[in-house]
């Protein structure tokens, strides 16, 4: 049960305005490019102009002689310490600086030092790179051909296949095909895309000589994981490493990896003996680190003439780049795209997914996304819109028809999840009432016979967030567990800190409401840090909507401990046995007597001035939690879209959102998270992409081409919400940040080709530009 | 390294000076040199705004100038938006409507936001996303923001009144 807190404790539920938020309206935020070291100076990366190429000599010569140059290191100097490459989190390596070849264009070379910016820029131009060309592959399916270029010579495995992963029954699966009346199939490529954080990724790497330590202040969203990798990769002993990830300029993922900027600050730094800091470019952010998606999926439905589904076959290439950089846990190299069954009741299923390398920058990293959960999403509401107009349908109808009833719930899928808690339909329902779907249909029907085109679309998500239970999560080896300590000082004020980092996402205020929820401390006495490994407990950090799920949970039964002592406490101060004490928000008091009570201040400061006989002094505790299980958020939404036959524009006239992320710390900032989502959805399904051209070259490698939507692009968002409590998480939430940005897509694309679908569209590939609107138009007859 | 040359410039009401490289941009000299940091640097195209500040009046993309142009001029970064130890009605809008997430965007969202109630005391929505249109932000998708703003224009509105009552 959810105790209800008073609006002055603040606990969950209530809308309180942010406390992270002073420092950032008067301009006194601190991020990594904000820390200013004495002595500090600055590195800048040369990087390759070819995709593929053979580096037949690097001249550092006339860099090292313009003055204010104090390094140039090359992959040959690291190459000496054993630092050329490093691990990545999946379990592939990667270059450091290139040594050999080059496989990617942008591909880190050489690392130059120099006493400002301006001069390492200036000197970075002066390395001089002598490379040979090699073949380009460019296509994901001509990298697995027989006889093509072989990019990854350093493998023993001579070809260009990184892993192939199935899951589900392959036989069972191709019997119900070959006896289904109905199969509907789609081909949907998700492009490859970038989260584009508004701040880029960077560092500070300080070595001290004197005391041996590092001190590295960079963009990560997991400081206690990357702590360790350098631990294990440059062999300085643990303990002398401090990370510090100051305030984050947003992260959705990119901020996950380990870049060989970081190395090289570290590498410099310990030569040096000086701080080194290191801050990429927007066109480097983009062209080199971590991208997302880039998913060639195939997925069939097996169905009864009535729509009932009966099985689910997926097929996927996914294009990881040069390196397997992508951020997984070990066991789920396609991370949880298993999740594809989505929200429907498949008996049979079965999906297979194959990794290949090719010559783009390295990455996979979940885009504000669990682990894949982005690209399964959208292809199954994909797919289901395409079999309900190959039923001629209606694809509420047919998602209603095929949702997993609540009473199966915990629901065991044939790709093998137990979705935790889940009620499909009233999400769906009041997202179809409040956007006025039947008059919408109406309204389209009408529009038709005009020669107007305008469509409706929908998408019923199922997320899957929070990982992991460490039986079956890790990465690197580390379970991923998330962990919170808290300390409640004499005079009843608290500070907790947890393994996970913010980027945005408001944890100062959320993870103080919950100890305010828990404990009945005011949140506004509560303060939160994360970020600093010596001081924080040890988690892997956030990303894949795990904070709250994790760190969350921990934080709730860190306080539980507490609050178990403070039993004890309360007990001595008020001469009574423990087991008469009842508890409300900020105070035990005995049972049929209320006047008689202790609050958590008093409590607080009897731990530390009279202590009970037997117990330890203070009020602290730490937890590092291991969820049972995954959670499993949800919702529906719905999207009307008008388009302009003239220019082939799409215009999202409404918006609705419908979300169940269980309960609900703070509404306020679910629903900015929301708006959030909602926005990275529309730019992935109108204009984000990176592409390549066939020699290479990245096509979207800045602001110029990679299109982010402004004010003006974006709509205004309707939301609601249901509410499904998690049946295990200690307080029934399951996380939000993402399930905006993983169900929307699926909802753009699906409004667009429902506008389309009397013409004969089934699909359009994400971004739908205008121009590829208009070719269809064109091609059908129809342009204006 | 080109000769240095001496840079004065009024600072959120202070003046500053310093003698710069002829290539140092704005926004490094506010940073660096200034050491005002709540302007901040997210594209090297012009496109995102995050280093916006108001120049003799009108918003610019300290990114996209050098320091030496700005000289003679007069300069306001978000960090004189507070006057008397009292937060900007927008400031406050930003909190109070939750116009702010990671927090990388905002001091450019405020100059813009500034600027634009400064020549239209009371916009409209589709006015108000036009006037941010110049500033790219990743967490809020804006919305927010246009709420914000809402928030201080009717500040602001009111307080003009209260003051016209007070005469």
């Amino acid at each position: 049960m959810i105790h209800k807190t008073s609006p002055e404790i603040g606990g969950m539920g209530h809308s309180i305005k942010r406390k992270e938020d002073l420092r950032f309206i008067q301009g006194k935020g601190n991020y990594v490019d904000d820390v200013h070291l004495p002595g500090m100076v600055y590195g800048q990366m040369v990087r390759s102009p070819y995709a593929h190429a053979r580096l037949k000599s690097i001249n550092t010569e006339k860099a090292k002689k313009l003055p204010g140059v104090l390094a140039v290191i090359t992959g040959e100097d690291l190459a000496k310490a054993n630092l050329a490459w490093m691990p990545t989190l999946s379990h592939d390596k990667q270059m450091v600086l290139a040594t050999g070849k080059v496989l990617f264009q942008s591909q880190e070379v050489a690392f130059v030092v120099a006493e400002d910016r301006y001069t390492a820029a200036d000197a970075a131009e002066l390395v001089e790179v002598e490379y040979e060309e090699l073949p380009v592959l460019v296509d994901p399916h001509k990298a697995l051909e027989p006889g093509a270029p072989l990019l990854r010579e350093d493998r023993e495995q001579k070809d260009n296949h990184i892993f192939h992963w199935e899951v589900g029954d392959r036989q069972a699966t191709e019997q119900v095909f070959q006896n289904a009346p109905v199969k509907a199939s789609v081909k949907a490529f998700f492009p490859r895309c970038h989260p584009a954080p508004l701040e880029t990724c960077g560092c500070v790497a300080d070595f001290s000589r004197a005391t041996g330590r590092l001190t590295v202040y960079m963009t990560s969203q997991a400081p206690h994981a990357h702590r360790t990798v350098f631990a294990l990769v440059g062999g300085i002993p643990e303990n002398n490493i401090r990370v510090i990830s100051p305030d984050i300029g947003g992260g959705f993922g990119n901020k996950v990896p380990v870049y060989p900027g970081y190395v090289c600050s570290i590498v410099a730094s310990l030569t040096l003996g000086v701080p080194v800091k290191w801050i990429e470019t927007r066109s480097e952010n983009l062209q080199s680190t971590g991208f997302a998606r880039d998913y060639h999926m195939t997925a069939e439905i097996a169905a009864d003439r009535d729509g009932k589904m009966q099985a689910l076959r997926v097929k996927t290439l996914a294009d990881h780049g040069a390196f397997n950089a992508a951020a997984q846990p070990t066991k789920f190299p396609a991370g949880l795209f298993s999740i594809c069954t989505g929200s429907y009741d498949y008996p049979t299923a079965f999906c297979e997914v194959d990794g290949v390398y090719t010559n783009k920058a390295p990455g996979g990293i979940a885009y504000r996304c669990s682990f894949r959960v982005t690209e399964a999403a959208y292809l199954i509401e994909r797919a289901v819109d395409v079999l309900a107009l190959d039923l001629k349908m209606d694809p509420a109808e047919l998602r209603r028809k095929n949702f997993i009833p609540p009473e199966k719930f915990p629901y065991k899928s044939s790709l093998g999840w137990t979705y935790d808690s889940g009620n499909y339909e009233p999400a769906m329902n009041i997202a179809l009432e409040k956007i006025g779907y039947k008059d919408l249909r109406k309204e389209q029907e009408e529009k038709r016979k005009k020669g107007e085109l305008m469509g409706i679309g929908i998408s019923s998500f199922t997320e899957i967030v929070g990982a992991g239970p460490a039986h079956s999560f890790d990465i690197l080896g580390i379970k991923m567990f998330d962990s919170c300590e808290i300390r409640i000082h004499p005079t009843g004020k608290a500070m907790a800190r947890m393994g996970t980092k913010s980027q945005g996402q408001g944890h100062e205020t959320t993870y103080a409401q919950i100890v305010a929820q828990e404990l009945g401390i005011p949140a506004a006495d509560v303060t939160i840090e994360e970020g600093d490994t010596d001081t924080a407990p040890y988690g892997l950090g956030t990303y894949a909507s795990r904070s709250t799920p994790t760190s969350g949970a921990a934080t709730a039964v860190a306080a539980r401990k507490i609050r178990d002592k403070a039993k004890k406490i309360a007990a001595y101060l008020l001469e009574c046995n423990e087991n008469d004490l009842e508890w409300e928000p900020g105070k035990f008091y005995v049972k049929g007597s209320p006047s008689k009570s202790k609050t958590i201040q008093d409590i607080a400061f009897a731990a530390y001035t009279n202590i009970p006989p037997g117990l330890e002094a203070g009020l602290e505790a730490v937890d590092y939690y291991d969820p049972p299980n995954l959670t499993f958020p949800f919702g529906t939404y719905v999207c009307v879209v008008d388009i302009d036959k003239g220019t082939g524009e799409v215009k999202v006239r409404r918006f609705v959102a419908v979300d169940d992320c269980g309960n609900i710390i703070n509404p306020m900032i679910v629903e900015g998270q929301i708006h959030g989502g909602l926005t990275e959805g529309l730019a992935i399904a109108f204009m984000q992409q990176i592409d390549y051209d066939e020699s290479g070259n990245i096509q979207g490698g800045s602001f110029q081409d990679y299109l982010l939507p402004t004010a003006v692009e974006t709509p205004h968002w309707e939301t609601d919400k249901t509410c499904t409590p998690s049946p295990h998480h200690p307080f029934g939430a399951k996380g939000v940040g993402e399930s905006p940005n993983v169900g929307s897509p699926a909802a753009f694309v699906n409004a667009v080709v429902d506008a389309l679908s009397h013409l004969g569209v089934k699909h359009i590939d994400m971004p739908i530009a205008p121009w590829k609107v208009w070719n269809i138009l064109k091609e059908k007859g129809v342009a204006a | 390294m080109a000769t240095k040359q001496m840079v004065r410039v009024k600072v959120n009401g202070r003046d500053r000076e310093a003698q710069v490289e002829p290539r140092l941009l704005l926004v490094h000299f506010i940073r660096e040199v200034l050491q005002l940091t709540g302007t901040h640097i997210g594209c090297d195209t012009s496109h995102c705004g995050a280093c916006t500040v108001v120049l003799n009046g009108k918003t610019v993309k300290s990114c996209t100038m050098f320091a030496v142009q700005a000289d003679g001029g007069e300069i306001l970064t978000v960090e004189g938006l507070m006057q008397n130890g009292n937060l900007h009605p927008l400031q406050e809008g930003f909190k109070q409507e939750h116009g702010l997430q990671c927090g990388f965007c905002t001091p450019g969202m405020l100059m813009s936001s500034y600027v634009l109630l400064h020549n239209n005391p009371n916009p409209s929505e589709e006015e108000i996303r036009r006037g941010i249109s110049g500033n790219l932000c990743r967490c809020t998708g804006y919305q927010n923001i246009v709420g914000a703003v809402q928030f201080a224009s009717a500040k602001i509105e009111q307080g003009k009144m209260a003051e016209g009552v007070a005469k």
